[in-house]
């Protein structure tokens, strides 16, 4: 158990935006709006999974909505009060804990608000140990954890319980909620036990993001190597270094859809990678041959500073290293494979483990 | 007496942090070039240079037609936080965005000086036009009261999605102004862009350098006087286009950034290159910039300024640690910069008698100017000259690369006085032109300023074809270049830009709209040079 502070979050929004793999939203409002919280209300206490009771009853809180959306209309401060008021009470018991849906992104500072105001403890944990577009996506639903009952609250003061069937339907449904609300929400979903959670959540992502945060803030300090660095914390493997050649981008049924080309420098000279998103980078093709996928974490990072690229930003010129990162184990199944895997978005290619691909490989 | 056409001849001026630059033009023609130290007052330095352009061709002040200002002042004032009005934040949006109220993303030390007073308020659309809630006037007069109370003169009005419907701060503006008198009101909507915050900072800056403008305008309008020139001025805004004083003592703001905009303009003109890369050397730092249609590219991200982040027009700069008095160091490592003699170039470089190795010793070593004496820097290693030319290249081509939108070759425009330090070619361009009057690129680019108007905003598509709503976009932008001042025959527009929104049905899209014309010099300044 520790405390976090408000100055904390400026290495954890960075850390975030390295789990985020390109997409994950815009962490600077999250970052502002968790530390506005924390300046009211006080630090926010961060417990790790084996510090909750078994019978605890944890809430994920979340931003759901469009980005665009997300830096002009902002929150009112309450709404995650009013949904996880209205959840409490459909489930008739006090909800205990908070915990991030989604450890890449906006969403990494989103619970600390909740945390803050609610003074409640947060979970040092997440439901992706990454960022994923849609919210059947996370490890709980491996679980047979469903997302509802779910609440949506906006800033206006309406709010929304549903409960639906399966977690895609409830992707759909609360797609639309959201948009009729006005393009944001603020959603409490996936409520679980202690237990559950310490079998279905990726433990230890939100302090994670914190390290990767510092990591890179001291490495550059130190003149040392940031992408090293971040590299042999995730054990990862540097994928490709190069100059960003080309970008397409496009919006397709409400993503952000594209690629991006790469052409190599230093030992990747005369070979390309391609880079293929949809909010996050799904797969890295090398010279026509896929060499990184999801679930597997594939991060841009700027080549000298090793600050994380998102997808947005991605611009032709831009000095990169490309990296990947293994993803939780829990991804790594047969019913994970199924609802993250290359195949899901769209990709007929079995997975292969990145330590698979790049074992081999001297480790950087 | 010099015989030009009078109706023709303009001054362009471009006050900077170190330099004052000016330049006489008769229409496309440089006539007279002249470059003194900035000074602390405003007056004295302008006057300056107007003597001595007036008294260099002996020109009888009533020939000038009109005098285009870039300055640095406004910009300068939110960094060093001085001379700043405090001022009244009232943000449309209750009860959405109280989490985040205005200027929680400021510095203290400029929050201080500024006083801190914010209001929110009722008000505000949702992405697609909706309201958020309804304006209240009551509620309006109670904040109008308060801000009477503590005599606040500026008022900043921010609202959730002005730049869609700008109706909730329009309404609120006309009741603060009916409530306080003589008011200074600055509409977000008029400022910046998408994104709540990053808008409403632009503006709550805009309304706090109002007393500060007023200052200055008059300031130049007093050194005009004092030279006996009755012609009228024009200050340049950030996208290369000009505005009157009128405007610019509302819209102080739209300056921020103009001199790396002149300085593009102004290369843009003297190599009648369009679309290009320029690329600017100063003393201690380069600039690289891209022209567009003979506009600077502009930043697609949010720029500080004052540690405060904005999100209005600006153009996309990348910036580096080269210039003509960087210092050019040997140990192991060739290294240059990014530490600059700067201003004592001409007392502290070889050349020039001192003690210190410069970029500029190189140049002249290497023969690629001859400044100074080259005598004083004979001795130097021809291997270290190879290399550190070399290495100056390198770092510019590596600049100009990472601006770049593709891998095709450029024409690269090089202007500023750090000109020399660059031999004829540099690799990714197409051709590499140093034009004459490369040292006053940026007044010039003030003087050739046209007029423009500007429509950035999201569209439904939902009742009306992408083609008439375009239409309507490109229509909307022509009326304000000419409510700006510009001659309709000329209007014409430069550049459309479509974006489809994520995560917003798809009938969204986000259009901008930029057109610009030749100034239209008021009918009495034309019928007194007939």
């Amino acid at each position: 158990m520790r405390q976090v502070t408000e100055n904390d979050l400026e290495d954890l929004a960075i850390g975030a935006a390295v789990l985020g793999t390109g997409g994950g939203g815009n962490p600077y409002i999250g970052k502002l709006l968790a530390q506005q919280a924390i300046r009211e209300h006080g630090p926010v206490t961060l417990v790790d999974t084996g510090e909750v009771p078994d019978d605890a009853l944890v809430v994920p809180s979340a931003m759901m909505g469009a980005p665009t959306v997300m830096v002009e209309k902002l929150p009112s401060g309450d709404e995650i009060i009013r949904a996880f008021k209205l959840l409490g009470e459909y489930l008739g018991r006090p909800i205990t804990h908070t915990v991030s849906i989604e450890a890449g992104g906006l969403n990494s500072t989103t619970p600390f608000s909740v945390a803050a105001q609610m003074g409640i403890p947060l979970v040092d944990a997440d439901g992706m140990g990454r960022a994923f577009p849609e919210i059947q996506m996370v490890t709980p639903t491996l679980f047979g954890i469903a997302a509802t009952p779910m609440a949506l609250a906006d800033e206006k003061g309406n709010t929304a319980l549903i409960t639906t069937v399966d977690n895609r339907w409830t992707e759909r449904l609360a797609r639309s909620i959201t948009v009729d609300m006005g393009a944001t929400a603020m959603i409490a979903l996936y409520a679980l036990t202690g237990k559950q959670l310490k079998e279905s959540m990726v433990p230890g992502t939100i302090g994670l993001a914190q390290e990767l945060g510092r990591l890179i803030r001291e490495t550059r300090g130190a003149h040392g190597d940031p992408v090293s660095a971040i590299v042999n914390r995730l054990r990862g493997y540097k994928v490709f270094e190069g100059k960003v050649a080309d970008v397409q981008r496009r919006t397709e049924a409400g993503f952000a859809k594209g690629e991006a080309r790469v052409d190599g420098v230093g030992g990747d000279a005369g070979a390309s990678l391609v880079l293929r998103f949809q909010n996050e980078h799904l797969v890295a093709i090398r010279d026509g041959h896929i060499v990184a996928s999801v679930p597997d974490l594939i991060i841009v990072l700027g080549a000298e500073t090793g600050e994380p690229i998102t997808t947005e930003e991605l611009r032709y010129g831009f000095r990169v290293t490309v990296i990947a990162t293994p993803c939780d184990s829990k991804w790594r199944t047969p019913a994970g494979l199924r609802l993250v895997g290359p195949r899901y978005f769209g990709y007929d290619i079995e997975y292969v483990p990145v330590e698979e691909r790049f074992g081999a490989v001297v480790r950087a | 007496m010099y015989e030009e056409d009078k109706t023709r001849m303009r001054i362009g001026i471009d006050v900077g942090g170190t330099n004052t630059d000016a330049v006489l033009m008769d229409g496309q023609k440089v006539i007279a070039e002249v470059k003194t130290p900035t000074t602390a007052d405003v007056t004295s330095g302008v006057v300056t240079v107007l003597r001595n352009l007036v008294d260099a061709r002996r020109l009888r002040a009533g020939q000038i037609q009109a005098v285009m200002i870039g300055t640095t002042h406004f910009t300068n004032a939110v960094v060093e936080a001085k001379r700043l009005m405090p001022t009244a934040v009232v943000r449309l949006g209750l009860p959405a965005t109280q989490a985040l109220p205005p200027m929680v993303d400021w510095p203290d030390r400029l929050r201080k000086v500024l006083g801190g007073h914010v209001y929110l308020c009722h008000g505000g659309h949702e992405f697609d036009g909706r309201h958020i809630s309804e304006l209240d006037p009551g509620e309006l007069r109670n904040v109008a009261e308060d801000i009477g109370r503590k005599k606040i003169r500026s008022i900043a009005i921010s609202s959730v999605f002005s730049p869609v419907n700008n109706e909730f701060e329009e309404e609120a503006g006309r009741i603060l102004e009916e409530e306080l008198p003589g008011t200074m009101i600055s509409l977000s909507h008029q400022i910046g862009r998408m994104g709540l915050l990053e808008r409403e900072n632009a503006t709550i800056m805009n309304a706090c350098l109002r007393d500060l403008a007023v200052h200055i305008v008059d300031a130049f309008h007093g050194a005009l006087a004092e030279v006996g020139i009755d012609a009228a001025v024009y200050l340049s805004q950030n996208d290369g286009t000009l505005m009157s004083v009128d405007y610019a003592k509302r819209y102080p703001v739209a300056t921020f950034a103009s001199g790396p905009t002149n300085s593009m303009r102004g290369a843009a003109f003297l190599s009648g290159r369009l679309d290009c890369a320029v690329v600017d050397i100063g003393g201690t730092t380069s600039d690289v910039g891209m022209l567009q249609h003979g506009f600077p590219r502009e930043a697609s991200i949010a720029v500080e300024i004052g540690e405060v982040r904005t999100n209005f027009r600006m153009p996309d700069v990348f910036s580096f640690g080269l210039g003509g008095g960087s210092l050019v160091r040997e140990d192991g490592d060739l290294r240059i910069g990014p530490d600059s003699v700067g201003y004592e170039l001409t007392s502290k470089a070889l050349c020039f008698g001192g003690d210190t190795l410069t970029t500029t010793d190189i140049a002249v070593a290497g023969g690629l100017s001859d400044i100074g004496d080259r005598s004083l820097v004979a001795h130097l290693d021809k291997n270290l000259i190879k290399r550190a030319l070399q290495l100056m290249e390198d770092r510019i081509s590596a600049s100009v690369d990472r601006m770049k939108t593709s891998a095709q070759p450029i024409p690269i425009v090089v202007v500023g006085g750090g000109s020399i330090l660059l031999r004829d070619r540099l690799a990714g361009a197409s051709e590499l032109i140093k034009p004459e009057h490369f040292a006053v690129a940026n007044a010039i680019g003030a003087a050739i300023a046209q007029v423009g108007g500007e429509v950035d905003r999201i569209f439904s598509l939902e009742k009306k074809s992408r083609d008439e709503t375009l239409e309507q976009a490109k229509q909307e932008a022509v009326d304000k270049a000419v409510a700006a001042g510009a001659n309709r025959d000329t209007v014409h527009v430069v550049d459309v830009e479509e974006v489809p929104l994520s995560y917003l049905p798809s009938s969204a899209t986000r259009i901008r709209v930029k057109a610009v014309g030749e100034l239209q010099l008021e009918a009495e300044s034309v019928a007194a040079g007939n």
